[in-house]
């Protein structure tokens, strides 16, 4: 019933620690007018604008959508702002899609963004409110707990994460928009690293970046007007669940499982590693890899490990190459990270993705987190027209 | 495309403050009320969740993470989230259901105005660079703007007092009301003026609650068996954030957005305007060009009570609650979010 739709356009800033050179509204502008030119198209091409971003404490903006109305030539159209926590990257992807997948509108533009360097997201994140439990060490103090347990269940051996950490920053030394740009890194320059909240050490976390990605989804019958070659979107799905309760699995979150079986149902993947040619997930922390893994079912439980350090999910000589270009470690604009992954997948299939390109890829999923990993947000996207 | 519905409609009573109740404490009858007008038990029934608040009126970063422990999110439950009033969480929800994805979805807001000083909080939401450093008050803006009309000899004092009167009348009939009188036109104008030409009653007051409506395909709510009003149109439309670049007596978006959405494809019985200022009540009917057949905020509208980030669909629901009892045939409902009415949503309601 949904109206088949596909990404045209694909634009991204530079990620760095601070843009100092840009405000708000020319950090999105710049994602935006790529996009534009990537698609071919014009600002009167577009029908609506769907933006995402973090929680508005971090820039200290109320509803941005209101101040960057301007600056997305929005005017005298809709606009939508989607706030779903860490995955809003990718759910505001999905709220763009559904705009054209309900027929509604032909063609819309999504952008998401983060400038961090103008706020301190730890500290935004940790203000104490009453009667709740209180979050004083940002995201990192927040998920060690659950990844130490990880590590007891499936006995993955001590360095997993630290080859995660070299594997996405060689990936992301590929691709020039990454912010971290570390084409020397070594397992030991990681395993010496400070720990910041054990096991999780400074060089597998993901780095605080400022920057903003944007797409132009379109409808089937407006595709051929813009000239490179669409990824076709084959399936998006959204599921969340609550922060805590009685028998939570928090290692590996009933939520995602359900989300991954739903877009692949959509997407006809039986077997996501055999059927899919790559993937960009969100991996913040380098532990996660292997977490996701599993919960992605690309992997049996307790086993996802062994895909990482047998090198399965390496651009060089993996057969499932997870985030090429450098993933969440590499770059973290956190309203825009999200975004990225489902853009990066587009750009897989659309066979645009430069240094950092999986050869032959048809088949990708994008993937991003949030919350407490409670809310999730994947589409699967094709070279093919399904 | 596929007809939706409204199938049931909850709000709590606007109330200066709520004191410490949490957001699950204010969402849950509300989501408990609908789902007993809908003959459902929990969300698990619905096929979609969408909500709308603000971090800034709760004070912490992700408050509407706590939303979902209301929900009852135990299997997963495909959800989200827009940071606008939920009359946009309205539309992501149609989106869903005319994309097939789903035929059913739960809608919700929420805000605690009490707990800030919301005409500073919502200050900004300005230009970070330019405007919001000047700590510019939302009730400042509204003002200026009432200034312009009445310089522009558009209104007088007096036809905004008349709004503010037929409002506090309107509310005695409005069991949610926080604002309610029997009050003259003439009492009103001896007032004094709080920041001019607004007096306090020209402006909403401070209220803390929540909302939450159920739509579905109207296949869907016919086999649920219970009454339904349609949503013939939605469609919604900003404009600049460079105040000095728009009419500000005039709203160019709402015009479009009730076009978009069909509002002239028939007779508006009922309409009801989020107008958080009375100027600006003047100025959505003369953009819309409502006439004496149109009934204007019978509840009172959001100067007897205005639950921020629910008060957009407040609109819709008052709208629904009057076609479901007879008193309307077809009528229209609007929000805005932004300063003097930036964005503007307008959906259109008929009984069947």
């Amino acid at each position: 019933m949904a109206i088949l739709a596909a990404v045209v356009g694909i634009g991204q800033t530079k990620y760095q620690t601070k843009r100092g050179d840009v405000s708000i509204a020319g950090l999105v502008r710049e994602a935006a007018v790529n996009a534009l030119n990537d698609s071919g198209l014009v600002w009167d091409d577009i029908d609506a604008v769907i933006i995402g971003k973090a929680p508005d404490m971090f820039e200290g903006v109320i509803m941005p959508e209101a101040y960057l109305t301007d600056a997305l030539g929005c005017n005298g159209k809709p606009m939508i702002r989607v706030h779903t926590a860490g995955s809003v990257g990718g759910s505001t992807a999905l709220v763009a899609a559904s705009h054209v997948q309900s027929g509604s509108y032909k063609r819309v533009l999504t952008v998401t963004f983060e400038k961090q360097s103008e706020s301190n997201a730890m500290w935004a994140l940790s203000s104490k409110r009453p009667f709740s439990v209180n979050l004083n060490a940002g995201a990192g103090g927040y998920f060690a707990p659950i990844i130490r347990e990880y590590i007891r269940r499936s006995g993955a051996p001590y360095d997993t994460g630290i080859i995660v950490a070299v594997k996405d920053r060689l990936q992301g030394a590929l691709n020039p928009l990454a912010h971290l740009q570390l084409p020397n890194i070594t397992k030991k320059e990681v395993e010496e690293s400070m720990m910041l909240w054990d096991p999780i050490r400074f060089l597998e976390s993901c780095p605080s970046s400022d920057g903003a990605c944007a797409m132009v989804i379109a409808a089937e019958d407006m595709v051929a007007e813009s000239p490179k070659p669409p990824a076709w979107i084959r399936g998006v799905a959204m599921r969340s669940e609550p922060t805590m309760y009685a028998g939570r699995e928090e290692v590996s979150p009933q939520a995602g499982r359900d989300c991954a079986a739903d877009v692949y149902k959509q997407a006809g993947i039986s077997n996501p590693r055999k059927d899919l040619d790559c993937a960009e997930v969100y991996v913040p922390f380098s532990w996660y890899e292997p977490m996701w893994l599993e919960n992605l079912g690309f992997a049996e439980e307790g086993e996802g490990w062994k895909l990482t350090t047998e090198g399965a999910t390496a651009l060089d000589g993996g057969d499932i190459p997870w985030n090429c270009s450098g993933g969440v470690l590499s770059s973290n604009p956190i309203g825009a990270s999200g975004m990225i992954r489902f853009a990066e997948a587009a750009r897989q299939v659309r066979g645009d993705a430069g240094n950092h390109q999986v050869e032959g890829a048809r088949l990708a999923l994008g993937h991003a987190y949030g919350g407490g990993a409670q809310f999730f947000s994947m589409w699967v996207v094709g070279a093919d027209k399904p | 495309m596929r007809d939706i519905a409204i199938v049931a409609y909850s709000q709590t009573d606007c109330v200066r403050s709520a004191g410490a109740a949490n957001e699950v404490e204010l969402i849950m009858p509300q989501l408990s009320a609908v789902f007993d007008q809908a003959g459902l038990s929990n969300s698990q029934d619905v096929d979609f969740v969408c909500s709308g608040s603000c971090d800034y009126l709760q004070g912490a970063a992700f408050a509407f993470v706590a939303g979902v422990d209301a929900l009852g999110a135990v299997p997963p439950i495909k959800e989200s989230h827009v940071e606008m009033d939920a009359a946009w969480a309205l539309c992501e929800s149609i989106l869903k259901i005319r994309m097939g994805h789903a035929d059913s979805a739960l809608v919700y807001g929420f805000g605690l105005s009490s707990p800030g000083e919301l005409p500073i909080v919502l200050s900004q939401q300005l230009d970070p660079y330019y405007l919001a450093p000047q700590w510019i008050d939302t009730i400042s803006l509204a003002a200026m703007q009432a200034r312009m009309m009445l310089d522009q000899g558009l209104i007088t004092e007096r036809d905004m007092a008349e709004v503010v009167a037929r409002s506090r009348a309107n509310a005695l009939n409005n069991p949610h009301a926080q604002l309610a009188a029997d009050v003259s036109v003439d009492n009103l104008l001896e007032q004094e003026l709080f920041v001019s030409p607004l007096r306090k009653h020209d402006c909403s007051p401070i209220s803390d609650g929540a909302g939450a409506m159920v739509i579905a395909t109207v296949d869907q709510a016919k086999e649920w068996g219970k009454p339904y009003v349609l949503i013939s149109g939605i469609d919604h439309c900003i404009e600049t954030h460079n105040l000095g670049m728009r009419d500000l007596t005039d709203s160019v978006s709402t015009r479009k957005a009730a076009k978009m959405a069909g509002m002239a494809n028939g007779k508006v019985d009922v309409a009801e305007l989020y107008a958080p200022f009375s100027h600006q009540e003047i100025i959505l009917t003369r953009a819309l060009g409502l006439g004496d057949e149109t009934s204007i905020n019978p509840s009172g509208g959001v100067l007897a009570g205005n639950l921020m980030m629910t008060s957009g669909l407040s609109r819709i629901g008052e709208v629904f609650n009057r076609i479901i009892s007879g008193e309307a045939q077809r009528g229209i409902a609007h929000a805005t979010s932004g300063p003097c009415l930036q964005h503007n949503l307008v959906t259109v309601l008929e009984g069947v």
